[in-house]
This record gives structure tokens, C-alpha cells and sequence, in this order.
């Protein structure tokens, strides 16, 4: 086929999307795969002319997150910031975020592009696009049933790495991406972040789950920003040789640390035109992204959202929340989108959970969840797979208390609609 | 049951070979003895380690290709106790990577060959594409035996190994002669994770069985509380692979 002219494919891209928005779509998925398939240079030529270049974020856990709070400090610093807000993470996510961006000729307005890459979809993306900088997150144990190993995803990230022009910033904590078979052979400067050796113990990895050790780097470190203290909310940052306190509205400690991979990110990318004041504001500003530990409020009390997809994010997830005073839920789905295999639920402990017992467990595969949870002891309330009828006991029964949901990605859809059609649903910080 | 002895239970390599909830096996294993109320010792063994004595039941895991490059060269220094202990009946489980070890040999799809410690009667070889999703098997002891299989490694069993199951759905051994898993005496190796014995407590009980049947002699073992798990395998069974 021709190659057909740039502001041809936009205007079909255009309408694809608008239909696709008008059946009730979010509008991602479908339009993004019509223009990746009609125009495969579709994305490669919108983004060329950006002044700044594109920025990628990838890793296993914290990426939509991690990537709100990145858009909102370059827009702290005066930048114009195209994104793909929609949390579709793969390219044609991407394509479809171009495609309600650009104006009818396809010029896209912006100064920089951050995107979110799914670890795999940033192998295929960097074969046509050289991000200017890259951030990786972490690599844990997510979806194996679609990567194979843990190994692989590192090899994605460290093909994305290579093609990265001018830095790279990298989760110095994680050995993964410290190993000098990550950063042996990589041509652009590596700046790394991470946290006071006296918090590690609030971080655990996959490879210390079990008594083994963290490995410790082989390569030489540069380290830009540290966490050094954390306290609820409340977090020290260092850089620039200062101490810096900052009260985040996010919850969570991963939270807190992405948030130190999003300063040291800013750091790079602005340099000495950086505005630190501004980009701390910034940054305690951040609200979470859709669906990710959001607040939302049910007959007057708040219920907290928690996504858990993996091992290492669950964990963290039931250490850095109290049970004590919350009617707790479970709901653990086993769509694609969530990983079909539910081995990883034996590698999370649920002893956070004793005291309190778990009032409500739900989702497609509730019966593993229950059966994961009494091999902990732990005291369980009702087991139903249906999650419309779980919630509406959950909240029928707990009216007056606050609550907590535990969810699977495709859950946390599933609880939403259902909270939509029950109540008035509204988000609070 | 305070009096007697504990159960010694081991975890092999736990730090090198332990993905996919391998932990799952190990822990249903020690709360199931402990709710008939026998205590349990729960040991782990590592690369350079003194390997313990008097071990009643083995539990290992499955690990990525690194993991099994770091415990390659141990396990051969062990195989002679490890041989010995299967010859003399104690039960052991071993998914995935370490199922695969316990065979002749792992031989690369670049044609590395990895050689196994042969207790089981299996050779294995790297296969192109990774056998992933939903898995059920059969067998006459067992029943259906329900798990999430993602392996490479094509798996054949020799004379002297018997299959762990028959293919329902899935891939199994090698996705081609419908076996899953191997057999010798009471050592079971298999590519099921999902955790295997939480949704199988038959599995379970008969490692449980073997060990104190060989620690105490006869011995009647307490029936268990199942019913989530029969919930649990009743929906695994209609998901999709």
C-alpha cells in the first residue's frame, strides 16, 4: 500500500476514534491499532518534532503513577506535555492518545512527550522512536505468563536503555537493573536514585521474599536523589547535597519512591533551568492516577481502592496500609489483563491481615484468594465470586465504618461500575 | 503429639529455585501436618550449605535460567544423598526447573547440555515457543490434578519413570504424547504450579502419608477440612487456558 498523507490518516484516525469514543469506548485500543495499521510511521513522525524529545517510563510496578507525577513536574516547569493519560500503556495506546492531541494537519502541540511503555510494547516502540531520556522503575516478578521470566523483562528494558539518547535514570535498588549486564554496555549517561539503606527494609524484592541476599551492584553508581526518611506521608528527599520535606497526597511507600525516580527524572531532563520550589509543589500536588489507591467516598465514608497485580506490589500495598478500624475486601480476577495464573497470591503474606480477618472475599477466582488466606489463618468473612453482589453485601453491611478493596486490575473495573450505579461516587484525593 | 518427633521438612534451594508461589507448596505441606498436629522443622538448603540428615520430605522449586546456573554445579555434590533418599522412599516434589534437574539432563536449544542428577528418568530439551496457561491432567491416584504450567523445556520420560498425569487440557511433558509430570517411588516431579498442593490436597496428603508412614510406620492420617479447595478447583476448572 502507499504510504497515505499524514493529515489523511489523522482524519481517519480522527473519526475512528470518535466513534469508537461514541459506542462507549475509552477510545484507546481500537482507533490506535487503525492508525498503527495504516500509518506504521504514524507515531515516529508525530513526535520527531519535539523540542525536548520523548521520555519513557517502564518497569513492573508504578508506571501510570510514576508518569502523572513526571507530566505534572515538567508542567510545573513551564513545559506543554503530551501524554498517554489513558494508562493503555502499549503503542497503540500511544497512537490513540496522538490522535485526540494533534490538530487536522497532525502537528502535535507540545514540548516533550512522557509516555508509560508496557516493558514489551517499549521494545517495539524504541525500533521506530530514540527516546531523549528513559526512567525504569523496577522489575519484579508481573504477568509472567506473558514475558516468561524475569530475566526477559529485564533484557526489554535494557534493549529501551540502549536506544535512550541523552540519560537514563534507574531504580538503584534494584539489582536487576544495577547488574553490570544492564549497565555494562549502555551509551548515554545513568543517573540513579533510591533509598537510605535504613529504609530497605520497607522495600522488600522478590529476590529477598526468601532469605536470599540482595545482590549488591558490580558496576559504578552515580546517584542523584535518595529518599532518607519516610513517615506516613510525610518524606525527606536528598539532593544537591540539601535535605528537602515534602507531604505527598499519595499513599503508599512504593508511592513515595517513585516519586524520588519522578524528581530525579525532572532533574535530568531540566538541568540547571530546573525550578526546584516549583517542582515540589508540584509533586505534593500529585493526586493518584485512575484506579491507582484512589479514595473514593460511599454513604459518607471512604473507600479506599488498592490495585494489586503482583506479588511484590501486594506486599507492599498490606505493609504500608493499617487494617485496624477498616472493613477490609479482596477481589482477585483472573482476565488476561490480570495474569491467568494465580500462583503469585502464594507468594504474598497476608499476617498484615490477622488481627483484623478479611470481612469479604471476591472476583472470579475468590475461592483461591480464601483458600491463599487460610493458609495464613486468617479469618475470612464472606466468599462470593460475584462482585456486584459481594459489594452490595460489603457496603450493606458495613455501612459506617471505612473500607478497604484489595483489587485485580479488571476488579477494580468491575467495583467501579458497580460504586457508580449504587451510589454517587465521589473521589477524594 | 507433643512427644514425638518433629517432621523435618526441606526446602531445596529456596533462594535460587523459588518463582511462581513454590512457597505455596511448602507452607500447605507444613500447616497441613501441623493441624493433624504433628510440629514441623522447616529447614532450607542453599548452594554450600552442610546438607541436613534425617530429612522425612523434600520440597523444590522453579527457577529462572540464572537461578539454575547458581545451583547446577551443588546439586551434583548432593546427588549421591539426594539418589539415596529417593531410593529409600522419601517423598519428594519438584516443579519446573528443579522437575527438570532431577532428570538425566537439560539440553539447550543452543545445545548446552545441563546434566541432571538422573533420579528421575526423564531428559529434557529447550523448546522454541513457552507452553503457558491452564493446565489439567489425570491419574488413577489422584484424580484430576489442576495447576498453571509456563515452561520451554520439552520433557520425555524414559522406561523406568511413570507419568504424574494424563492431559485433559494443556501441554504437559512435551505437548506431544499427552503425559504431565514423572514418578519414582515417591518423588513427583512436575511443570504445575498455580500453587499445585493448595488446589490439590490429595497430592499433598500423599507426600504427608509417605513421610510419616516411613518416620512412624503405619500410620491413618486425619481427613482434612477441604471444602474451599474443592470451590477453588471447581472454578479453575472451567477458566480458560
Amino acid at each position: 500500500m502507499e504510504r497515505m498523507a499524514k493529515y489523511v490518516v489523522t482524519a481517519i484516525g480522527k473519526s475512528v476514534r470518535k466513534i469508537a469514543l461514541l459506542r462507549g469506548g475509552s477510545g484507546s485500543a481500537l482507533p490506535g491499532l487503525f492508525v498503527e495499521k495504516i500509518d506504521p510511521r504514524f507515531i515516529s513522525d508525530s513526535l520527531a518534532p519535539l523540542p525536548h524529545g520523548v521520555v519513557v517510563i517502564s518497569g513492573t510496578n508504578g508506571k501510570t503513577t510514576t508518569t502523572k507525577m513526571v507530566v505534572e513536574l515538567l508542567e510545573s516547569q513551564g513545559l506543554k506535555v503530551f501524554t498517554n493519560r489513558t494508562g493503555s500503556n502499549f503503542t497503540r495506546g500511544v497512537a490513540a492518545a496522538l490522535l485526540g492531541d494533534i490538530d487536522a494537519s497532525g502537528k502535535l502541540t507540545a514540548d516533550i512527550a512522557v509516555l508509560e511503555l508496557d516493558e514489551a510494547h517499549a521494545v517495539h516502540f524504541v525500533k521506530t522512536v530514540s527516546p531523549r531520556y528513559s526512567l525504569f522503575l523496577n522489575v519484579m516478578r508481573d504477568q509472567l505468563d506473558r514475558f516468561g521470566e524475569i530475566d526477559t523483562t529485564a533484557d526489554f528494558l535494557h534493549t529501551v536503555a540502549r536506544a535512550t539518547t541523552s540519560g537514563i535514570i534507574i531504580n538503584r535498588d534494584d539489582p536487576r537493573l544495577t547488574s553490570e549486564n544492564f549497565l555494562g554496555d549502555l551509551g548515554s549517561e545513568v543517573k540513579t536514585y533510591g533509598v537510605d539503606s535504613s529504609l530497605l527494609s520497607l522495600f522488600p524484592s522478590d529476590d529477598t521474599l526468601r532469605g536470599g541476599d540482595g545482590a549488591q551492584s558490580d558496576h559504578p553508581l552515580n546517584d542523584d536523589v535518595a529518599l532518607v526518611s519516610v513517615n506516613g506521608n510525610h518524606a525527606t528527599l536528598s539532593f544537591d547535597g540539601a535535605a528537602h520535606d515534602v507531604t505527598l497526597q499519595l499513599k503508599g511507600v512504593y508511592n513515595i519512591l517513585n516519586s524520588v525516580g519522578a524528581v530525579a527524572l525532572t532533574r535530568q531532563i531540566l538541568g540547571e533551568k530546573l525550578d526546584t520550589n516549583k517542582m515540589l509543589e508540584a509533586l505534593e500536588r500529585v493526586t493518584p492516577a485512575f484506579g491507582r489507591g484512589e479514595t473514593l467516598i460511599i454513604d459518607g465514608q471512604p473507600c479506599d481502592l488498592v490495585l494489586v497485580k503482583n506479588p511484590s506490589g501486594f506486599r507492599l500495598s498490606l505493609s504500608s496500609f493499617d487494617p485496624a478500624g477498616f472493613a477490609t475486601m479482596i477481589a482477585i480476577n483472573d482476565n488476561y489483563a490480570d495474569g491467568r495464573d494465580m500462583s503469585w497470591l502464594w507468594d504474598v503474606e497476608f499476617d498484615n491481615l490477622s488481627a483484623s480477618g478479611v470481612d469479604a472475599v471476591t472476583g472470579m477466582r475468590a475461592y483461591d484468594m480464601a483458600l491463599r488466606l487460610n493458609y495464613d489463618d486468617i479469618t475470612i468473612g464472606h466468599v462470593d465470586t460475584s462482585i456486584q453482589s459481594a459489594l452490595d453485601a460489603f457496603i450493606a453491611s458495613h455501612a459506617g465504618k471505612p473500607k478497604r478493596i484489595y483489587c485485580t486490575y479488571t476488579a477494580m473495573l468491575d467495583i467501579r461500575k458497580r460504586l457508580s450505579k449504587l451510589t454517587t461516587v465521589e473521589v477524594v484525593r | 503429639m507433643t512427644d514425638i518427633a518433629p517432621i523435618r521438612l526441606l526446602q531445596l534451594y529456596p533462594n535460587d529455585m523459588n518463582i511462581y508461589g513454590d512457597w505455596g507448596n511448602t507452607l500447605v505441606v507444613m500447616k497441613r501436618l501441623e493441624r493433624r498436629g504433628y510440629t514441623v522443622e522447616l529447614l532450607s538448603y542453599n548452594p554450600g550449605d552442610t546438607f541436613p540428615a534425617n530429612i522425612d520430605l523434600i520440597v523444590g522449586g522453579g527457577g529462572q535460567d540464572s537461578g539454575q546456573a547458581r545451583i547446577e554445579e551443588d546439586l551434583h555434590k548432593i546427588a549421591p544423598q539426594l539418589k539415596a533418599m529417593a531410593e529409600d522412599s522419601v517423598p519428594m516434589l519438584l516443579i519446573c526447573g528443579l522437575y527438570q534437574l532431577f532428570g538425566h539432563y537439560f539440553q539447550t536449544r543452543e545445545g548446552r547440555r545441563i546434566d541432571g542428577i538422573g533420579v528421575l528418568d526423564v531428559t529434557t530439551l529447550g523448546g522454541n515457543e513457552r507452553l503457558i496457561g491452564n493446565i489439567v491432567t489425570t491419574s488413577a491416584e489422584f484424580g484430576e490434578i489442576i495447576g498453571y504450567e509456563n515452561h520451554s523445556g520439552l520433557t520425555t520420560l524414559g522406561s523406568g519413570a511413570k507419568p504424574f498425569g494424563k492431559i485433559l487440557k494443556g501441554a504437559g511433558n512435551n505437548g506431544k504424547d499427552e503425559s504431565e509430570g514423572a514418578r519414582y517411588k515417591n518423588v513427583i516431579g512436575t511443570y504445575l504450579h498455580g500453587s499445585l498442593l493448595p488446589k490439590n490436597p490429595k497430592v499433598a496428603d500423599f507426600l504427608i502419608h509417605h513421610a510419616l508412614v516411613r518416620k512412624f510406620g503405619s500410620i491413618d492420617i486425619e481427613m482434612l477440612d477441604d471444602q474451599l479447595a474443592d470451590d477453588a478447583r471447581r472454578i479453575a476448572l472451567k477458566r480458560p487456558r
